[in-house]
């Protein structure tokens, strides 16, 4: 009986691992899955017993998948001749949420930072690079934070791809939608006047 | 413990899910430390990016604790972030300030010239030469500002045509002799002479490097100066 009760706080201490999930709110997740333990705690444990053994970072891109080649990389309709650079597999994933950008992605898994020592080899830049020859791609589009860092690395980027003959393009950046001027600050309404266009 | 200060981000890491550490260069608290809660929310972290000017009040119970504080936006320095070599110039900044000042000692007046430059970056064509002379500003507030009135040989104040690389003194044509190959040429701009040109520019940044090397070797411990100033010597050669 002490062990089964050990058990438990032990599944509620490595759920209080879990962001945005504090030791009282992985109790009451792991009290919710005890009470519904045939419907929802034994597939959930399967899946990720499964997704533990099967999930690692595609080959190509460094997106998460389950073969060593995602199935964007693997889908011949998304060799469209243009690669997204993204910073992290989130920002990958809300891309797609999207469903307007058709080409393949490619993960750097950070920004260059000067404080934090994190240089172009703690990233995926030299393997962009390589790729962006290898494959003939004629654009790069850097989909990076409009953050210091992600600006930063975009720069550099653009600087690395300087040889290639791809084209390189950032996102825009200015006034999102539903947003009102009066909120924003100065530097984000001075790059939506530089970035400006005729309607 | 309780104050309120007027500085410039110098850094910000998350802590935890909410909160965020960040790292101000302040007007009379100098490089100081501190947590903002909620610091990493959707609201805030957009405030607290390298180079922006915040109004900052921090509190804590004893002076030696890190402390909590509270944060406001004066200025954003965000129109640097389409220009490379601006933003170059901007992380050099706050990567040397990093480095080199030690914690909790104020330096006004490198902070004004920090405020300056920053300022400078996205008005001012010619801000090179600007952060060329702050390097140097950094220098003095270091304990190590060159002198460049006279010839550290013949004691002249004209014809000042190198630094000494042991002394950091001026050292004119006459004056070097047969040293002349073993000292830094000086460069007009570093004497706030004339335009900088690349050329100029290299010569001075080699010069304080050279100096900023030396004096934080025991803080770098081995390392080189920070990756930043290096990237924008890179881009300067370039232009």
């Amino acid at each position: 009986m002490a062990d089964a009760a050990r058990d438990i706080e032990d599944l509620i201490e490595l759920m209080s691992r879990l962001p945005g999930l504090g030791p009282r709110s992985a109790r009451r997740a792991v009290l919710s899955l005890l009470k519904k333990r045939g419907p929802l705690m034994a597939p959930l444990a399967q899946a990720m017993a499964h997704v533990a053994l099967t999930a690692r970072d595609c080959a190509t891109c460094g997106n998460i998948g389950t073969e060593d080649t995602c199935p964007i990389c693997a889908d011949p309709a998304r060799a469209t001749g243009e690669i997204c650079v993204v910073e992290d597999v989130a920002d990958l994933w809300a891309m797609e949420r999207t469903a307007m950008f058709k080409g393949r992605y490619h993960v750097l898994g950070g920004t260059l930072s000067a404080l934090d020592a994190v240089g172009p080899d703690e990233l995926r830049i030299p393997q962009l690079v390589r790729r962006v020859a290898a494959e003939g791609v004629r654009e790069v589009i850097l989909a990076l934070n409009a953050t210091v860092d992600g600006q930063t690395t975009a720069h550099y980027i653009a600087d690395a791809l300087g040889g290639t003959g791809a084209k390189v393009t950032t996102l825009a950046q200015g006034v999102p939608i539903g947003g009102e001027l009066d909120y924003l600050d100065d530097g984000t309404i001075g790059a939506a006047l530089r970035a400006r266009r005729s309607v | 413990m309780e104050w309120r200060d007027e500085g410039v981000l110098l850094s910000m890491r998350t802590h935890g899910e909410s909160a965020a550490i960040i790292e101000v260069f302040t007007a009379a608290h100098g490089r100081h430390s501190g947590v903002v809660r909620g610091g990493a929310s959707r609201k805030v972290a957009p405030i607290l990016q390298p180079g922006a000017q915040l109004a900052v009040e921090w509190r804590a119970r004893l002076d030696d604790h890190i402390g909590t504080y509270t944060v406001e936006p004066l200025r954003s320095r965000a129109g640097v972030l389409g220009d490379r070599l601006a933003l170059a110039g901007l992380n050099a900044v706050c990567a040397l300030i990093h480095v080199a000042l030690p914690e909790r000692e104020p330096h006004a007046a490198l902070w004004q010239a920090t405020v300056g430059l920053l300022d400078a970056l996205q008005s001012v064509p010619d801000w090179p030469a600007d952060y060329l002379r702050w390097e140097m500003r950094l220098l003095e507030e270091l304990g190590f500002g060159l002198d460049l009135t006279r010839c550290a040989v013949t004691g002249a104040r004209d014809g000042l045509d190198f630094v000494s690389p042991r002394t950091g003194r001026a050292v004119s044509r006459a004056g070097a002799g047969d040293w002349a190959d073993r000292l830094f040429p000086l460069p007009a701009c570093l004497m706030g002479q004339g335009p900088a040109d690349p050329r100029q520019m290299a010569e001075g940044l080699a010069i304080t490097g050279h100096f900023l090397n030396r004096e934080l070797a025991p803080v770098l411990g081995g390392r080189p100066l920070p990756e930043a100033r290096a990237r924008l010597i890179d881009l300067l050669a370039r232009l």
